[in-house]
């Protein structure tokens, strides 16, 4: 489909030895993972660990120094490479929702559609009720991003991102801004999406989440990544001192 | 006893300890000060305008030796009054409006230009904002008035410059200068995750540009935009140096017309104030309501 080859059984998302700095700032110091098509995988790690420069790195908001990056065997660093192409294939859902306030949950969702793939008005509105119909906001096409709250909001951007057909869902954090009782109303429609085979990368803080629906859990410190393995074997036999620590403060 | 709490002007009061905040010596400038000064002028203003004008004549008079009556003076700006508002004031505001329209037009333009992402255009739309932003209008005037032909020549076809097109072009350009100020503060006053969540979306630049972050700014440029052109309609006189008849030079051409009698100077010219003010105040108060309205609301 890309014509460079690449095909489901290779990694749809793919890093190596990426390094990043911000001025003198290193954030990541070689990071390697590939991600297969379907998967769920779950970055976590304390706090300026580098988890959400990674994430963002994989679409290109923010450039890297060294390494490589492929999403779909397409190198994402390419300075050749066509950077809306890329974007089109890989979503992002953002810690503060980032909704544009001007438009309602239904223009939200439709904008993208129809100004950047160019597709025809009816088709796009129809999907996009049904793309809100999906995340359980029904009723709520109409309304502004300021007429919904947090958890609302996210949901809208979750339809937004999904309406543009990505093969990878990034989600940056999406429910640290959230309160307690929202989190999970969010949760449950990620977690049907990982159930429809939507490959996730996620970055999160939420320890049982992460536990019950990745595939693998990679953690993070300084900039590298310290142990990386299926839920079972990360939680309750992990390795590494540091994984030790971290689990033993958060869980 | 109830305190208020700083920064809430709702009736929140309380009789725990609160923690003032530092008080500042002077506000910081508004975007919209001449308004606010403007609005907050108080309403007798305009009368106590019209008492010096009706007093003037008496000690005028006393000086001269002439005895010239009050009700005199006020029967010649009478007579005067429809010439000076439907000539010269109308020129005024006619002045204003164009000024605006082709100051806002380049305005918009430099603004852009301002926040592109190619560093010859942002620095060259930098310097030229500065430059007029910072330069005395009286002396942008005089070069344009002097260095603009009184007329065009375009293929055989004779085209006369007008004076007061002149005096348009060379206000415009601080208007333009300023405007520029207000699209790229207000593009500037968008949060960045905003171009970020578009970016993400595959959005171009321009699409993100004229789709997403204009839109959401557009309001928060009009009451900044309605304080320029208070500001624009005030400073109009000036024109009149060169000879553009807008309201003051008529004024000063009808005082001439009657024989130059100093009992007429200050009920005319106070009469022209009272118009400036009367014009402006409305657009001033306007301007801070609006203001209030668009207000980021946290």
């Amino acid at each position: 489909m890309n014509g460079n080859g690449w095909t489901p059984d290779r990694p749809i998302v793919s890093l190596k030895d990426v390094h990043k700095s911000f001025g003198s700032l290193q954030v990541l110091k070689g990071i390697s993972l590939d991600v297969m098509k379907g998967e769920v995988v779950c970055i976590i790690g304390p706090s300026g660990s580098g988890k959400s420069t990674l994430i963002r790195c994989i679409n290109a908001l923010n450039d890297i120094q060294q390494g490589s990056i492929t999403v779909e065997g397409q190198e994402v660093h390419d300075p050749k490479l066509d950077k809306l192409a890329l974007r089109k294939k890989v979503g992002m859902v953002f810690q503060q929702y980032n909704l544009f306030p001007h438009k309602t949950a239904l223009q939200n969702v439709m904008m993208a559609p129809l100004l950047v793939l160019k597709r025809n008005r009816e088709e796009v509105e129809r999907r996009a009720r049904a793309l809100l119909a999906k995340v359980r906001l029904q009723g709520k096409e109409d309304s502004y991003p300021g007429e919904l709250s947090g958890g609302q909001q996210q949901r809208v951007a979750i339809a937004r991102s999904l309406a543009m057909n990505p093969g990878v869902m990034l989600f940056d954090e999406v429910t640290a801004a959230l309160d307690p009782e929202t989190v999970k109303e969010v949760l449950v429609t990620i977690k049907e999406l990982a159930g429809e085979g939507m490959t996730c990368i996620l970055v999160t803080h939420e320890m049982g989440f992460a536990r019950e629906l990745a595939d693998r859990i990679y953690f993070t410190d300084k900039g590298v990544i310290v142990e990386h393995g299926p839920p079972a074997t990360f939680f309750d036999r992990a390795k590494d001192p540091r994984t030790r620590e971290f689990l033993s403060q958060i869980l | 006893m109830p305190k208020a709490i700083p920064g809430l002007t709702a009736a929140a009061r309380t009789d725990l300890p609160v923690l003032h905040s530092h008080k500042a010596l002077y506000a910081a400038a508004s975007p919209i000060g001449f308004s606010r000064w403007l609005a907050g002028l108080p309403l007798w203003f305009p009368l106590m305008l019209a008492a010096a004008a009706a007093v003037w004549p008496l000690t005028a008079g006393a000086q001269s030796g002439s005895g010239e009556s009050i009700a005199g003076a006020f029967e010649t700006l009478l007579r005067w009054i429809p010439f000076l508002l439907f000539d010269g004031f109308t020129f005024t505001v006619l002045i204003g409006a164009a000024t605006m329209l082709v100051g806002t037009l380049l305005g918009v333009f430099l603004g852009l230009g301002q926040i592109s992402i190619h560093p010859a255009i942002a620095k060259l739309s930098y310097f030229l904002t500065q430059i007029f932003r910072n330069s005395p209008w009286l002396v942008l005037l005089f070069i344009v008035m002097l260095s603009f032909p009184f007329e065009l020549n375009i293929g055989g076809l004779i085209i006369p410059v007008p004076d007061w097109i002149k005096a348009v072009i060379g206000l415009s350009l601080p208007i333009m200068a300023n405007i520029s100020e207000i699209v790229r503060g207000a593009v500037n006053s968008v949060p960045s995750a905003q171009w970020e969540a578009a970016e993400s979306l595959a959005f171009t630049r321009q699409q993100t540009l004229w789709r997403i972050v204009l839109p959401q700014c557009i309001k928060r440029m009009i009451p900044p935009w309605m304080n320029w052109y208070a500001i624009l309609t005030m400073a109009t006189p000036i024109v009149s140096i060169l000879g553009v008849e807008e309201v003051l030079n008529l004024t000063r051409q009808a005082i001439e017309a009657e024989n130059n009698r100093p009992v007429l100077l200050i009920p005319f010219y106070s009469f022209v104030l009272l118009i400036f003010f009367l014009y402006c105040y409305p657009i001033a108060r306007w301007t801070v309501r609006l203001e209030r309205r668009f207000a980021v609301k946290l």
